[in-house]
This record gives C-alpha cells, sequence and structure tokens, in this order.
C-alpha cells in the first residue's frame, strides 16, 4: 500500500521464508565467512570464463534459498533478478536455468534492494504466492566490464572500491515466523556531478541520504526505531560523507548503528582501498550476515539501503557524471 | 656511483610525471604512456633527449619517453639516407627490436598461459 510519496508499506508482512547466499575465496578470508551457505576456492569455479562463474553463483544462490525454504522451483511465482553485467546476463541466463517466470530488473549495485521491494510489493498485493529476489556480482566480470581486464595491472586510487564475488537470494512468501519485510521506500536517481568511477561511494551517497529522508518522512518514522541502519556499498568515503549530508539536512540519526555492508564483508587486512561493492554486497551481507543476526535474536528491525551507480563504460568514455540511486527496505523480526 | 645516484634521480622523475599525470590530471593509464611517448619523440626531435641519455644513462632509456625518441631518431637518420620516404622506413628501424619481442613473448606467455581475464 502506497504510504506518503513514495513508499510502500507491507500490511500482510511477507516473510523471508529463506535465503541462499554464495562467496568466493576472497569473501571466505572475511570475517562474514560463516554466513555464506556456500563459498567456492576457485574463482572460475571451474568454469571458462568470469562470466560464466558469475551465473553459476547466481544459480547456487536461487537454488539454495528455494530448498531451505523447503519449495520447489516450480512453485515459485516469479523471479526477480539483475546484476552488472550489460544486458543483464548473468540474471537472465541462470533464469534460463531455474524456469521460474522472470522479471528482469537493473538498478546495479541496488538490485538487492530493489528486487526484495517489488517481490515483497508482489507478495503483498496478492500477485504472487512466493516470489524469489536475487542478485549477483564476480570481481572478475566486473573489473573487466567497467574498469581494466585484471591482467593489465592498472593502479587504482585508495577510494576505489573492490566488488564482492558473490550471489544473495531471498524467497518471500506468507509465513508465520521469520523475518518479515514490512516496507520499502523506491529512491530518486540524484546526480551530483561526480564522474570518476575510482570513487562510486563518494557519488552514491547522496542518493543513499535522499532515500533515507524520503523514507523517514513518508513512513513517518524515527530512524532511532532501527537496531541498524545498512547502507549498501558507499565504502569508507561514501559513508564519511553520508554521515555528514545526514547531520547537513538535520535529519535525526543513529550514528553509533549506521553501517555500510561494503565495510562489514571483508577486514582490515584484505587490500580492499575503500571497501567493498558490487551487487553481491548489500545481498549477501543483508541476506546472510543480517538475516543471521535477526535470527539469533541481536536485531530487531533493520533498515538496508542498498545503493546503485547507473554509469555504463559507454557513459563514463563520453565523460559524463554518474547518477545514482538507493532502496530502502525495512525487514523485522 | 654518481651514474646510479643520476639514473636513479632521472629515472624516478619521468615516473613521477606519469604517476602525477594520473593523479592530478586523472589520466587513464594508456593516456599516460601516450603522453609520456609524444613527449620523448619531441624532445628527441629538438635533439635534447640523447643529452639526457648521455647525462644519465639508463635512468633516461628505460622508461617509455625513450620509445618516443628512438622512433624520431630512427625516422632523421634513415631520412637522411633516403631522403623523404626514410621518415616512413625508419620510424620502426631502431625500435623494430623491442617491438618484434612484445609481440612474439605476448604470443608465447598466450599460448602457455590463460590469456583472458
Amino acid at each position: 500500500m502506497l504510504k506518503g510519496h513514495q513508499s510502500w508499506v507491507f500490511n500482510s508482512r511477507p516473510a523471508v521464508l529463506a535465503c541462499g547466499t554464495v562467496g568466493g575465496p576472497f569473501e571466505a578470508q572475511g570475517p562474514l565467512a560463516e554466513d555464506f551457505d556456500i563459498l567456492h576456492d576457485d574463482m572460475w569455479l571451474g568454469q571458462e570464463s568470469f562470466e560464466k562463474a558469475e551465473r553459476k553463483m547466481l544459480e547456487e544462490a536461487c537454488e539454495k534459498a528455494v530448498e531451505k525454504a523447503g519449495q520447489k522451483g516450480a512453485d515459485v511465482n516469479f523471479h526477480l533478478s539483475g546484476d552488472l553485467m550489460n544486458q543483464i546476463i548473468s540474471s537472465s541466463f541462470a533464469a534460463r536455468t531455474l524456469g521460474i517466470p522472470y522479471l528482469g530488473l537493473f538498478g546495479a549495485c541496488s538490485t538487492a534492494m530493489e528486487s526484495l521491494a517489488l517481490a515483497a510489493q508482489l507478495v503483498d498485493s496478492g500477485a504472487a504466492r512466493m516470489a524469489l529476489a536475487s542478485t549477483s556480482s564476480h570481481n572478475g566480470s566486473a573489473e573487466k566490464q567497467f574498469r581494466y581486464p585484471t591482467e593489465y595491472g592498472a593502479q587504482k586510487p585508495p577510494t576505489a572500491q573492490w566488488t564482492v564475488t558473490g550471489a544473495g537470494a531471498a524467497l518471500l512468501g506468507a509465513g508465520e515466523e521469520g523475518p518479515r519485510v514490512t516496507s520499502a521506500t523506491i529512491g530518486r536517481v540524484v546526480d551530483m556531478g561526480l564522474s570518476d568511477p575510482f570513487n562510486m561511494g563518494a557519488a552514491m551517497a547522496p542518493a543513499a541520504v535522499d532515500t533515507l529522508k524520503a523514507h523517514a518522512r513518508d513512513l513517518e518514522v524515527d530512524l532511532f526505531s532501527y537496531d541498524l541502519i545498512a547502507t549498501g556499498d558507499l565504502g569508507r568515503v561514501g559513508h564519511e560523507i553520508a554521515k555528514d549530508l545526514i547531520e547537513e539536512k538535520k535529519l535525526p540519526f543513529p550514528k553509533e548503528r549506521f553501517m555500510d555492508c561494503g565495510l562489514l564483508i571483508y577486514d582490515k587486512t584484505q587490500p580492499v582501498h575503500a571497501g567493498a561493492s558490487g551487487c553481491a554486497c548489500s545481498a549477501v551481507v543483508t541476506f546472510g550476515h543480517l538475516i543471521n543476526r535477526m535470527k539469533r535474536g541481536e536485531l530487531k528491525k533493520i533498515l538496508a539501503v542498498a545503493t546503485g551507480a547507473l554509469l555504463s563504460p559507454l557513459s563514463y568514455q563520453q565523460k559524463e557524471s554518474i547518477p545514482c540511486i538507493a532502496y530502502a527496505v525495512s525487514i523485522e523480526i | 656511483m654518481e651514474k646510479f645516484i643520476l639514473a636513479f634521480l632521472v629515472g624516478g622523475g619521468i615516473c613521477l610525471i606519469g604517476q602525477l599525470l594520473m593523479d592530478l590530471l586523472r589520466l587513464t593509464p594508456a593516456h599516460t604512456t601516450v603522453s609520456l611517448v609524444v613527449a620523448g619523440a619531441v624532445l628527441g626531435g629538438l635533439g635534447l633527449y640523447e643529452p639526457l641519455i648521455k647525462f644519465a644513462g639508463a635512468g633516461a632509456s628505460v622508461p617509455i619517453s625513450s620509445f618516443g625518441n628512438a622512433l624520431v631518431q630512427g625516422a632523421i637518420t634513415e631520412s637522411e639516407r633516403t631522403g623523404l620516404i626514410g621518415i616512413l622506413t625508419g620510424i620502426f628501424e631502431v625500435t623494430s627490436a623491442g617491438i618484434s619481442a612484445a609481440l612474439i613473448f605476448s604470443f608465447m606467455a598466450a599460448l602457455i598461459f590463460k590469456p583472458k581475464g
């Protein structure tokens, strides 16, 4: 149901029936390794290309979520998915394997929450009994498409971020227990004129703050009521900018409970410059780590604000600035 | 010892220029390389690069700017010998060993290792 200008309240409180998370070798060395369902020790997953490896991880995450929920793929009504590859091939090709009626999305790194918000809307409105939200990214395939091929060995500035190799999926449906998706705020595209793809956090921070502000306004919610507010992949640089921007807008928020998935997934000894990024960043941290913490009773109510930079290699080459977006989804238990 | 210090300072200085081109002017790695090649070619054409090599040795002959100088030197030498056409035939005269080696060795590496990243 629409609330305010750009938010939905899900009165039936669709349940997160189960999640599936997959990670690569670098993620396995990080502090959240325990929260993954499947970890791979090979970046290639035995496939011929990074793109095929990414697709395989996405399939595994989706199959795992359905299996953990004790359901069959054939009973899932819709699959909403997106990724960073041109023409979202990871999602569409994985959907070919899964055979679930499919809606392809593009929200770059915000896809985890874009797909979750839409899946919750489908279930809440009765348009679906069960809907699967998923996304993936792969360090090798993203570097190749957006920056330089890895073997080129180009230097990166300290503001650059590390694309997560992984995939995350969440199956939503009617359920009695477990975490519930209670509301969502759809973001506007915000572009502050930044054009450096090696500093995406700074470009995305204003979009995250815009959505956060809209969420508080539309739902008339006090941001202090959240045990945790986790942005998607702002990284160290973007996280600090976001905090400053929220304070500038005089929006009261729990500073010590304001975090970024891009700062949680790797530890300080891993050389990732400003933190993590990629579609899988907010997906594996939210669907894995945060949902697990909720199930353990450590968190009762969280707001996941996934952020996405909507640039393409072509728009960057033509020296265009980077339009950004953020989607906020609240999950309660 | 003095030779080493001069080579280090001049070679390091050229690399510093490259790093500044990337960090301050936001040039891509390819643009940075090309800029240094062109700068070396211009300096070579003005007759300034050879004295720099005499002064700093490997400090000036190893960085990529030396490649620009070598292109120009080849063209000039050959044009003096055979006239205008020598500009075209001489441009890769000095550098052909480097270019051929790059092609052959990268081909051989591609046969052994997986070249796609």
